[in-house]
């Protein structure tokens, strides 16, 4: 079954266009979405919940039409958008007695042991909470209703090494049994290099690709040769730096020989992220 | 079973994992009839993705080095030395042929190669 099924989304800003955006999320697993500041990575989340009116497409959630199934599927999901940012003059307990009426499936203790784990004192009030502290507390909120798909965005941002270790910890420990899926933006690819199975990664409105993670990287090389070498497959590179040792430039994998006797490796996240937003500034 | 698991190797990690694990099945450091660790448990342990723990298994299991019973786990095969001997010999053959083709590039004679390996071995 699918948990995310998002069809031909479309979302048309004045300067900003979010264009037939598809992708998949099976359940059980994690998903990471990537994307450069303002590249859609909210806009697309939010646009999933109904949080924003879409001009056209179609979203299923957990097999279930979005729209139709509203309250219905909200029952199921937790969400996070950042740290929270209401009742700020409220202590923790008071702010969680509010949220905790929404959900049929509350569980409390599970919402202590987040708490703890998160070494979160009830008694504290928002207005007290660090940033990071912020971010953990709608957190334990969203985790706490049994809920079977994890929206979050930007989980990890504002959270030191070891809480983000820490919160890499709780996400496995969630898909183990199969039955939760998580969809979580970043850009702190790092993040996904180990624990994500899928990738979708969002460019300027539109989806770039989307994923397993082996298969996401495996399209691509990163080339590394004498300025010499550059004419070669300059056709063919997504985007290129020069320096005065020679050239760095990201390929297709099906675009480049590999008899050739430029260096390719594999590339990471990130340099696949900069040397497509690269391909943009080349282009403008 | 012991894994170790290098984040900055070329080599992709699923590929790692089954290196490790047909070794030391080969090797019998790992008995026959047992039992893997779940997929999704030992994704979360090794912290990598599930998909990278199914890849491996399913590549233990294409070479015939562990064996599958829906509901109950991955086992791993019972070998006679001869497949052991098989199996291994493959394994050593298909290492062999990329490092021959290295070898070769430098022009080396297999007489050439025999010498210096001696060197080192």
């Amino acid at each position: 079954m699918l948990a995310i099924d998002v069809n031909n989304l479309n979302k048309k800003y004045k300067n900003f266009h979010l264009k037939d955006v598809c992708f998949q999320l099976e359940k059980g697993y994690i998903m990471g979405f990537i994307g450069t500041n303002g590249a859609g990575k909210t806009t697309t989340l939010k646009s999933i919940l109904n949080m924003i009116h879409i001009d056209g497409g179609e979203i299923n959630i957990l097999g279930k039409n979005f729209i139709k199934h509203e309250m219905e599927l909200k029952q199921e999901i937790g969400y996070a958008f950042g740290g929270i940012d209401y009742y700020t003059r409220n202590k923790i307990r008071q702010v969680t007695n509010v949220v905790k009426r929404f959900y049929k499936n509350w569980d409390e203790e599970a919402y202590f042991n987040y708490l703890k784990k998160f070494n979160l004192d009830e008694n504290k009030k928002i207005v007290e909470l660090s940033a990071g502290m912020r971010v953990n507390y709608n957190l334990a909120l969203a985790l706490s209703h049994g809920a079977k798909l994890l929206i979050l965005d930007e989980p990890t941002s504002g959270l030191d090494p070891v809480a983000r270790d820490n919160l890499l910890d709780i996400f496995q420990e969630l898909v183990e049994e199969g039955e939760i899926s998580i969809l979580f933006s970043t850009h702190i690819t790092s993040d996904l290099e180990k624990c994500a199975d899928y990738i979708t990664y969002i460019n300027n409105g539109q989806i770039i690709k989307s994923s397993e993670k082996e298969e996401f990287i495996n399209t691509y090389r990163l080339l590394n040769g004498g300025e010499s070498q550059l004419h070669e497959v300059k056709d063919h590179l997504i985007s290129y730096k020069i320096n005065s040792f020679g050239f760095t430039g990201l390929i297709h994998t099906k675009d480049f020989d590999p008899s050739s006797n430029i260096k390719s490796t594999l590339p990471n996240l990130e340099e696949i992220m900069i040397y497509f937003s690269k391909k943009e500034e080349q282009h403008v | 079973m012991n894994i170790v698991i290098s984040n900055t190797s070329e080599k992709p990690i699923y590929q790692q994992l089954f290196e490790q694990i047909s070794a030391q099945i080969i090797k019998g450091e790992i008995e026959k009839g047992y039992i893997l660790p779940p997929i999704r448990q030992a994704a979360k342990e090794l912290r990598i993705s599930i998909i990278t723990v199914k890849k491996a298994w399913e590549e233990l299991e294409r070479c015939g080095l562990i064996y599958t019973i829906t509901g109950k786990g991955c086992f791993v095969a019972d070998l006679s030395s001869d497949d052991i001997l098989q199996k291994r010999n493959e394994m050593i053959l298909k290492q062999m042929t990329t490092d021959t083709s290295y070898y070769k590039s430098f022009g080396l004679t297999i007489e050439e190669i025999y010498e210096l390996m001696k060197t080192v071995y």
